[in-house]
């Protein structure tokens, strides 16, 4: 095979088995591999040691700018630079701009909580080393793949297979960049 | 002896614990996978022509007629006049926009309750939501007359050094809408990506493989792409569903900050959630009953999910009649005699009195059929009560506008309405492109969401026998 070598791949065929797999890895010490699998599986984040996602915080960022923001341009709008009298009511009262800066706080917010997933998982990305695999097509159909990077520290090709192995898996391969 | 026993009931849960699956699905999760994108990767079927030819027609050819020559002419060519100034614009403006709101109530609203049973018809009910948004905004842009000034909506500073007046909910219409349109596409998009990637997965041709892999974002089902990805559906979905409560809230502002008898009303912006969500779930079982037939999907949306949204169609039928009872009783107890006369009218008026008896037979009495089991389980009936309950709730917007305009406060400004042939184009034209988009919709996208299917599935439990776990625990 050409190319520097990517990580180790290997093939499960039970979310169960992922799972356990995850365990033995994590135990091992291993600090850059990820598990792929068609749909999010139950437990795997407590495994892998997932903190809180950062999106929420995206989301409440660009909630808090977008409402604050959109008083101040309800306030500057029809309070100060064209101020509108209508029926004898104040200027600009937060009621009066309450509506409009909640809507756009939802909108605000919806937007941060895309943006987030997109910057946290780094998208776009079109391509990835793992998509040269013929077997990672399945990843996404009912197969589950674990894959230990090679620049993990820990990472010694024949040590990580042995180890693979013994977590069952049922197909290791060497993936290259 | 005793000893296994022990083991034995260890390996059961206990009977409260104890489901039955989600779908009675059990050919695995490939075989699930392959039944689920059939439609998006298969031959195109006949019926999708049949349906697609005429729905794409009128969306290419009589809306774009219909906006060109009302846009050319004015709206005069609408049967809109002094006093009924809000016809079938509004009333279809506010029905689409009610349509869209089951969707977004079964996607976001049913996802933060935990009901499972959602993920079979969530994605096919955002997709109606996200297409019906598109149509309800079509109509407050060109009901505005001037087209070509509609950007004085948006606080755009250009020349004039005036801006919106925010205080206002026919402004507060503008972004709510917008806002609408925005979150239920990103909303529906996201939903997407994993079933794109799904796609691109399997994709045969070159063509095919960089459409769907583009839009899929890079997606490689990693386990730190699920964990983020989940936290933004929850947020979105939390935020979606403040939506479900806010747009036709502020719809029925629009109504009930005027001073028009059977407008000036504090349930109005209940009143028009209500009916959104009811007209909706109309729309959802028109949408499901055939197409579960026709794309082989009997198995994924049973017969329990349409007797589920059978049974919230019942409950928001239920909440119609409730509210059309408080209308006709606080008309009464009001004292106020124009409210008396409008909502007499509503019932033995000259012009429009079959309004009201369609909005209480059809949107009140008509769902208490689905209280019988034979009847939310016989899906041709279920059809036509669903084609009703649409046809009830445009009734009934038609009612509320027209017929509360049409007589106001000056017996001698009152005038009837009757529409006109380019409102019924028009009308068509919207049907027209709300069809055209879902068939291309059902036709190269996944119309089920193919991974939170699967993720509900015995097979997707790492802690169920099926999912691998030996002796039920991993």
């Amino acid at each position: 095979m050409n190319g520097t070598p990517y990580g180790l791949i290997a093939e499960f065929d039970s979310p169960a088995a992922v799972l356990h797999a995850a365990e033995k890895v994590r135990d091992a010490g291993f600090r850059r591999w990820d598990v792929f699998s068609p749909f999010p599986v139950h437990g795997l984040d407590k495994v892998m040691g997932f903190r809180n996602s950062l999106v929420g915080w995206f989301a409440l960022v660009f909630g808090a700018a977008a409402f604050i923001g959109s008083m101040l341009m309800i306030w500057y709008m029809n309070g100060y630079d064209y101020p509108i009298l209508t029926g004898g009511k104040p200027m600009f009262s937060p009621p009066q701009a309450l509506v409009p800066s909640y809507i756009l706080l939802v909108l605000a917010s919806a937007v941060g909580a895309f943006v987030g997933m997109v910057v946290m998982n780094r998208f776009p990305r079109l391509y990835h080393p793992l998509f040269k695999n013929s077997r990672f097509a399945l990843a996404s159909r009912d197969r589950f793949f674990l894959v230990i990077e090679t620049a993990d520290p820990k990472f010694s090709e024949i040590e990580t297979r042995a180890l693979l192995e013994s977590a069952g898996s049922t197909y290791i391969e060497l993936v290259v960049e | 002896m005793a000893e296994s026993l022990t083991q034995l009931e260890a390996l059961v849960p206990p009977r409260e614990l104890r489901r039955g699956p989600q779908t009675p699905y059990q050919r695995g999760l490939g075989g699930l996978t392959d039944h689920l994108t059939a439609m998006a990767e298969g031959k195109t079927p006949l019926w999708w022509w049949i349906l697609f030819i005429p729905a794409a027609f009128c969306a290419a050819v009589v809306l774009p007629s219909m906006l060109v020559y009302l846009i050319s002419t004015g709206v005069g060519v609408w049967g809109n006049n002094v006093p009924v100034a809000w016809g079938w614009d509004i009333i279809n403006f506010v029905w689409w926009v009610g349509v869209a709101h089951a969707g977004t109530l079964i996607s976001a609203m049913l996802f933060l309750t935990r009901q499972h049973w959602r993920t079979a018809i969530g994605r096919a009910a955002e997709a109606m939501t996200v297409f019906s948004v598109m149509c309800a905004g079509l109509y407050p842009a060109v009901h505005v007359g001037r087209v070509w000034w509609a950007w004085y909506l948006f606080p755009i500073p250009l020349t004039t050094d005036m801006w919106p007046q925010f205080r206002s909910p026919l402004m507060w219409d503008v972004f709510a809408v917008n806002t609408y349109l925005v979150v239920s596409s990103l909303f529906w998009y996201m939903g997407l990506i994993p079933d794109l990637a799904l796609l691109r997965d399997r994709a045969k041709t070159r063509v095919r493989k960089f459409t769907y892999g583009l839009f899929a974002l890079g997606w490689t089902g990693s386990a730190r792409q699920w964990h983020n990805y989940e936290k933004a559906y929850l947020v979105l979905s939390g935020l979606a569903t403040l939506l479900v409560f806010t747009v036709s809230s502020i719809v029925g502002m629009d109504f009930a900050t005027s001073q028009l008898a059977g407008w000036h009303e504090t349930i109005f912006p209940f009143y028009f959630v209500a009916g959104a969500v009811f007209c909706g779930f109309g729309m959802v079982l028109v949408l499901l009953i055939p197409l579960r037939k026709w794309c082989h999907l009997e198995d994924i949306i049973t017969l329990r999910h349409i007797d589920r949204v059978c049974k919230m169609t019942l409950m928001m039928g239920c909440i119609m009649g409730y509210i059309y009872v408080m209308e006709y009783f606080i008309a009464w107890y009001s004292g106020s005699p124009y409210d008396a006369w409008v909502f007499g009218h509503r019932l033995f008026g000259h012009y429009y009195w079959f309004g009201g008896w369609i909005m209480i037979g059809v949107n009140a009495l008509l769902p208490q059929l689905f209280w019988i089991k034979k009847v939310r389980q016989n899906l041709k009936l279920i059809f036509v009560i669903a084609v009703l309950i649409n046809i009830g709730m445009w009734f009934e917007r038609f009612t509320i506008i027209v017929g509360s305009l049409y007589q106001d406060f000056l017996p001698s400004s009152w005038h009837p309405f009757y529409p006109t042939w380019v409102d019924a184009c028009t009308f068509l034209g919207t049907l027209g492109v709300f069809f055209t988009m879902y068939l291309l919709f059902v036709r190269f996208l996944p119309m089920i969401a193919v991974s939170e299917v699967k993720a509900i599935t015995p097979q997707a439990d790492p802690h169920h026998p099926l999912g691998g776990a030996k002796g039920g625990r991993p």
